[in-house]
């Protein structure tokens, strides 16, 4: 771990608390050490092919402002009520539209800044849960923070693009969203890169008072050579109610781990993914739907898809503890495999401690249905477009739940092109 | 003036000889219905017409103008003008239909430009089909009635030379059925369309004039007549066309028992 030391760390900025924090994170980091595939959330990934000697943080304090490459990610959402970009991990712009709640409190900015970010940060998201999450600590140069007060509505989606364009950078975004009682807002999240290789460790922290509605996508589209460990903690409360919504693209490895607690009576949580791999992308997802309070529901549906030699690993839990009485839980995962040398694995699990409960889980893997390919080309559409109109019709059930319609046609677009249309 | 031809046909399923040389003709203009018991191969012929996989073509030819269809792939003899109306239409999520239809007609070479939002809804209003199911997933929670539409629907947006009507008229209650044959029936004077229609009962026969009728059995067309054949065959069934051999037919298996269904499936 010669690129990752407490030296390194110390240089980086951030207020005083967060120092203190960085050597204590760097010396759990040292203790637990790298994971490797024999641990049971780490089957079928590629972990130990992970080099992080060949990456090191990045210290020199880049330009400020919206890099012209990450425009087109921001645009594409449409409307907005605010923006956060950070770049190779440090806040590096900040907007807020005078309509979307200034005067009501809404607050965007960078964690570092707010007064209690030493409560924030890592409050949804242990900075124990893994090696990964222990690097962020150590090593986030700063993290995007969305915070809607109570009561307060923000219409227009608030869009958080965190551009990586380090070539041979260790990066560690950070994303916390905070709601209020009764608040209700849409944050996009999009993961960007130019083909640079890099490693990045994006942990992700949403945190939904009471009766909140949090309505949350990620896109991550990185090139072909970034390895991402990902972590997204997520608190809901007393009857509030999560939407998440994760696309993952790209990369060379990627891993998003999902926690989604259920932590107040009555609190309600909406989980899909869309991934598409193809080359020789590994996309890998864990999920976790931890029930902890009475009357809650969790509803996952992952689609996945693989192309080229392209592999995708699904593995999830349904956790109900003994005092989640009431509680209902559905998890779905299905994957088409599109080539021979594709492929995918599906692992769903259940741990449920008390009798009063309604769960069902499904898992498939296997190729474009024969008969509804038989069915279009019999009226006359080739096959090559066949199979693409049926692997879009397979995702538009989490398309179109997308916050953003022009989001989600212009990923629609992006599916298409790489599935042999002309774009 | 187009002419389907088929001659000599064979066909296996599982290395079971289904298809035992068929010969039959249809021209444009002129509705030819095929009529047979469970296990005589009705549903066979329409598929290997079409080239569904699964099915090993043993010997004989089809020819569309002269086109020897069985070299080439579904959607290239779809594109030569050949459709299939499927017995059970496949459900096909997240694919609305005119999606699948625009795409059918852009890989056509003849360059001609259709506008597909409109021509499926007139197609849409001639049979009795909600527009709304038009904006749905192919076929998806659509009842029996409400699919068979949806394939006239598609036949009259597509305008084929020669149409296969696989059992059009199962799940079909009686206005359904009426809707569906009148529009075939105009499609054989406005377009001249040729039918191919494949059936166990006359029903259809009734509200589809046919020109002329077939009689498959155990793989072979054993009669060829007028529509007065059809009456013959509802008066005194299959029965009579017992062919040479004098084999039984395949019993149907206890996971198979509706009447209507494909046994091979």
């Amino acid at each position: 771990m010669s690129t990752l030391t407490p030296d390194l760390a110390a240089r980086l900025p951030g207020p005083e608390w967060m120092q203190a924090r960085r050597a204590a994170a760097v010396e759990r980091f040292d203790d637990v050490g790298m994971p490797t595939e024999a641990e049971e959330i780490w089957r079928y990934s590629r972990i130990s092919e992970l080099d992080l000697d060949a990456f090191a943080p990045v210290l020199d304090d880049q330009d400020r402002g919206v890099p012209p490459d990450a425009v087109p990610a921001i645009e594409t959402v449409g409307e907005r009520s605010g923006l956060v970009v950070t770049r190779n991990g440090r806040v590096a712009h900040v907007e807020l539209a005078p309509t979307a709640g200034a005067g009501a409190g809404v607050e965007i900015g960078d964690v570092f800044d707010a007064d209690d970010g030493d409560g924030l940060l890592g409050s949804v998201a242990p900075s124990s849960t893994d090696a990964f999450t222990e690097l962020s600590t150590a090593f986030a140069p700063g993290g995007a923070l969305v915070r809607v007060p109570a009561g307060v509505i923000v219409r227009d989606p608030i869009v958080v693009v965190h551009w990586v364009d380090a070539d041979g950078g260790a990066v560690f975004p950070r994303t916390v969203v905070v709601l209020g009682e009764d608040a209700e807002a849409t944050v996009i999240e999009r993961y960007q890169s130019p083909d640079v290789a890099a490693f990045v460790d994006p942990v992700i922290e949403l945190d939904v008072a009471d009766a909140g509605r949090l309505h949350y996508a990620s896109v991550q589209d990185f090139g072909p050579r970034v390895w991402q460990t990902g972590y997204q903690a997520t608190r809901v409360g007393r009857d509030a109610h999560l939407t998440s919504i994760a696309v993952a693209l790209g990369g060379d490895y990627a891993r998003l781990r999902t926690d989604a607690r259920l932590q107040g009576q009555g609190a309600t949580s909406q989980l899909m993914a869309l991934y598409f791999g193809s080359d020789s992308t590994m996309l890998d997802f864990r999920t976790l739907q931890d029930h902890a309070a009475p009357q809650t529901t969790s509803d996952l549906l992952f689609k996945g898809a693989v192309a080229d030699t392209a592999k995708g690993v699904y593995s999830g839990l349904i956790r109900v503890r003994k005092e989640a009485r009431g509680t209902s839980a559905f998890q779905t995962n299905r994957n088409l495999v599109l080539s021979e040398g594709a492929g995918a694995e599906s692992v769903p699990n259940l741990e449920i401690e008390t009798n009063d409960v309604r769960c069902s889980h499904a898992s498939a893997v296997g190729p474009i249905d024969d008969e509804q390919r038989y069915y279009l080309e019999s009226r006359g559409v080739p096959p090559e477009v066949a199979e693409r109109l049926i692997v879009l019709g397979f995702f538009s059930q989490v398309l179109e739940r997308l916050p953003s319609s022009a989001l989600a046609g212009r990923l629609r677009e992006r599916m298409a092109t790489r599935l042999g249309a002309e774009a | 003036m187009s002419r389907l031809v088929v001659s000599g046909l064979r066909a296996a399923v599982g290395g079971q000889e289904i298809l035992r040389g068929v010969d039959l003709e249809v021209d444009s203009g002129q509705v030819h219905a095929v009529m047979g018991p469970n296990g005589s191969g009705k549903s066979t012929l329409a598929h290997v017409i079409m080239g569904r996989p699964g099915y090993d073509v043993l010997g004989g030819s089809v020819t569309l103008d002269e086109d020897e269809l069985l070299a080439l792939p579904t959607w290239k003899r779809a594109q030569a003008g050949l459709f299939l109306a499927l017995q059970y239409p496949t459900e096909v999520p997240g694919v609305p239909l005119e999606d699948a239809l625009a795409e059918a007609l852009r890989a056509r070479d003849d360059g001609e430009a259709v506008d597909v939002h409109r021509r499926l809804a007139d197609e849409a209003a001639r049979v009795g089909l909600d527009a709304r199911f038009l904006a749905r997933p192919l076929n998806v929670d659509f009842s029996g009635g409400e699919k068979k539409r949806n394939e006239t629907v598609q036949l009259g947006v597509l305008r084929p030379k020669i149409a296969l009507l696989d059992e059009l008229d199962s799940g079909l209650d009686i206005d359904a059925l009426r809707a569906v044959s009148r529009r075939v029936e105009q499609e054989t004077k406005e377009t001249n369309l040729g039918v191919l229609v494949i059936t166990h009962y006359s029903r259809i026969l009734r509200e589809l004039q046919p020109d002329k009728v077939s009689v498959l059995r155990k793989g072979r067309i054993v009669a060829t007549g007028g529509p007065d054949l059809a009456d013959e065959l509802e008066r005194t069934g299959y029965a009579g066309y017992e062919d040479d051999e004098g084999e039984t037919p395949p019993a149907p298996s206890a996971a198979n028992a509706d009447p209507f269904a494909d046994p091979l499936l």
